[in-house]
């Protein structure tokens, strides 16, 4: 595998091969020195034309582990800010001898279009509205960690499915990994052409034993997706009364960063079904496991 | 077959001060476009007046109508003209300006409709083309007001709140690849409202680029009801769909955008039985650095000239009279352009192309000579291929290539 854009790019095989290496790099990370010298001499550049400081910060702290040496590339204040295209700074990354580029875009595809301009390879950390591949693998790994298994498993994905790119990447990833995913929410933010919907979010509760809140962004309502913040939260929000309907072992999962109080209460996202900050430490060994099979490519 | 010429027309044997015999070519009449953005003024690194022309002579094309959506805009007389007088010194096909309907294309008031019509340009098409004329009150007093000088208003169909940052045909590859849908609908409801419009008021509408099987069955229907309707269809729409998205690679980014095989079919279904009269290219240049780019923010629009023969006979076959009919007849009757589209007998000028139907191309993006080179075409082996054109008896193409 030479680039990472889409979770499509990935076969149960090889998804299954990442989350077996993030678990012996999470090992890693639990040792006093939580550094391997795998990636040593190799240059991962962190390109962000978005804020995402924990997605940034996750990859960082990942290919650091790894000994890599990071370049981070932030659009803000940069050549980027003067007007200088995507092809011209992938030009000047090439220059650079950038052995990975970890590319967080506003604009879906941006990172396919990066891979065809540079020599090494392309991690997609959030492209627009299309994938976060690294977001569902962390997701996928979490699930695992706490249920055992994905296969098999009813995973219900709610909230903007339409202008989420976790929901498309986990959507891919969860069905390659033999789990049944639903897609909940208003008609007006749920695709019909991404898989199974719903738009009753407790008729799906219930059966669900993976239960993925996504973040709903205020805006929305201002583009009539919904009439108001309360009227979303009653309907499509998790609180504690909806938690109570889901199965015992049944999970609460969240991409953050939360709206606390929109999506999710603050009841249901510190209960002990809440994985939210479990996603975050798994994101860093998830994200190591990716660098690895990219530019080490030397498991077996 | 013997082609006699005197003073550019058309002559019976013995008359002619020259003979073009047209071996085994086939003879078509000189092809018009009705559909042409030529980027002059404004953007000349994309493409200009004269290399635009070269484009559409090597197309088989005698004329072509040039949208208004220059810098500055084709809103008046001085800018239609300057089109027009760019073309006669070109003079490798009659460029005939289309005028904008509205002040910079701006949909909030009327441009100055009659003086483009009275200049020497002699506007009769008048189009805000890139944008839709969506005030319903304006777009209105706009098909009213052309009236008076049997003009006509070519619709650009997109409800615009329907597609506020859209990027791509609104459906399964859309939802797939993250990127904001353009709906149908937001053709269909602006053809069905300006249909109504033109029967209301007594108009002759012309619909552009129609690219939705939708809008193929209200235009069917329009025509059946009497409504003075016409509408074209790209040659791309004809053939490639949204899928060619996935890429991400902005060549395939146009407006409308590539939708559905269903959608092609009814348009390949539509242009046969005459529900949609032409096939005009949409021929859109745009410079690499707006290619090159991320689909969003790269600029919608394909080149269409040099490869429009080519598709219409892969999708219509050898059907001369018909292809004929679709690219030289009808869009000179719509853009009322006498000189061009006539039959070709004595009396006719001589504007006219010779196609070798056997032989087939490789589209080579740097072969084109288009200054720039977004086509979606590359690499495709294709059909037929223009020899020579005439201009008024005057050789613009010789064995391919262009004589000036």
């Amino acid at each position: 595998m030479k680039h990472l854009l889409s979770a499509a790019d990935l076969d149960a095989a090889t998804a299954t091969e990442i989350l077996d290496i993030a678990a012996s790099m999470a090992a890693v990370s639990g040792r006093e020195i939580k550094k391997l010298p795998t990636l040593r001499g190799r240059t991962v550049v962190n390109l962000f034309y978005e804020d995402s400081t924990r997605t940034r910060i996750s990859f960082e702290a990942a290919a650091k582990r790894l000994s890599a040496d990071v370049i981070n590339f932030s659009a803000k204040g940069s050549s980027v800010a003067k007007g200088e295209s995507l092809k011209d700074t992938a030009w000047t990354l090439q220059a650079m001898g950038a052995d990975a580029v970890v590319i967080r875009h506003p604009a879906s595809g941006a990172p396919h279009r990066l891979a065809n301009w540079v020599e090494g390879s392309v991690l997609n950390a959030g492209d627009g509205t299309h994938e976060h591949p690294t977001q569902a693998l962390l997701d996928a790994y979490t699930i695992r960690s706490r249920m055992g298994k994905i296969d098999g498993l009813q995973v219900a994905i709610v909230g903007d499915v339409l202008h989420s790119r976790v929901a498309r990447s986990n959507v891919l990833l969860l069905t390659t990994l033999g789990a049944k995913v639903t897609l909940v929410g208003p008609p007006t933010l749920v695709p019909s052409e991404l898989g199974e919907y719903s738009y009753d979010l407790d008729a799906v509760l219930p059966e669900a034993d993976v239960v993925m809140m996504l973040r709903v962004q205020r805006e929305r309502m201002t583009d009539s997706y919904f009439p108001s913040a309360r009227e979303y939260s009653r309907r499509y929000g998790l609180d504690g009364a909806r938690v109570r309907r889901m199965p015992d072992h049944a999970i609460v999962m969240h991409p953050g960063p939360m709206n606390r109080g929109m999506e999710i209460t603050p009841e249901v996202a510190d209960s002990p079904r809440s994985t939210i900050v479990e996603q975050v430490t798994n994101g860093v060994s998830v994200r190591m496991a990716c660098l690895y099979l990219l530019l080490g490519g030397k498991h077996s | 077959m013997k082609i006699y010429i005197r003073d550019g027309v058309i002559v019976e044997k013995g008359q002619e001060d020259r003979l073009v015999d047209t071996g085994g070519l086939v003879a078509l009449p000189g092809l018009v476009d009705l559909h042409t953005h030529l980027r002059e003024p404004g953007r000349e690194d994309a493409e200009t007046v004269l290399s635009g022309s070269r484009a559409a002579a090597l197309g088989g094309f005698t004329a072509v109508c040039a949208m208004a959506n220059t810098s500055p805009v084709a809103d008046t007389a001085g800018v239609v003209e300057q089109v027009y007088r760019l073309g006669q010194e070109a003079g490798l096909v009659d460029v005939q300006p289309i005028g904008a309907v509205t002040v910079g294309l701006a949909g909030e008031r009327l441009a100055e409709l009659g003086a483009m019509a009275d200049s020497r340009a002699r506007v009769r098409v008048f189009s805000d083309d890139g944008h839709c004329v969506h005030d319903p009150r304006l777009m209105r007093r706009a098909l009213e007001y052309v009236k008076a000088f049997d003009g006509v208003i070519a619709q650009h169909a997109e409800e615009p709140r329907l597609t506020e940052g859209a990027q791509m045909h609104e459906g399964t590859e859309s939802a797939r690849l993250g990127l904001t849908g353009w709906p149908a609908v937001a053709e269909e409801s602006i053809i069905a409202r300006d249909v109504l419009l033109a029967a209301h008021v007594g108009a002759r509408l012309h619909i552009c680029h129609v690219s939705t099987a939708g809008s193929v069955e209200i235009i069917r229907q329009a025509k059946a009801r009497g409504i003075r309707v016409t509408a074209e269809v790209t040659p791309h729409h004809l053939l490639l769909t949204h899928e060619l998205a996935g890429s991400y690679d902005p060549v395939y980014k146009v407006n409308p955008p590539l939708r559905t095989e269903r959608d092609v079919n009814a348009l390949r279904e539509g242009l046969r039985d005459g529900t949609i009269d032409i096939i005009a290219t949409d021929h859109a240049p745009h410079a690499a650095e707006d290619k090159e780019c991320e689909w969003a923010y790269a600029r919608p629009g394909m080149l269409g000239l040099e490869t429009a023969l080519s598709i219409a006979i892969h999708v219509l076959g050898q059907d001369w009279e018909l292809i004929a009919d679709r690219m030289s007849a009808a869009p000179a009757r719509i853009a009322q352009l006498a000189n061009h589209g006539q039959p070709l007998r004595p009396g006719s000028p001589a504007n006219f192309t010779l196609v070798d139907p056997a032989a087939r191309w490789t589209v080579e993006p740097h072969g084109l000579a288009s200054l720039s080179h977004n086509t979606p075409y590359a690499g495709m082996v294709l059909p037929g291929r223009v020899v020579h054109t005439y201009l008024r008896g005057e050789q613009t193409v010789a064995d391919g290539k262009v004589t000036k």
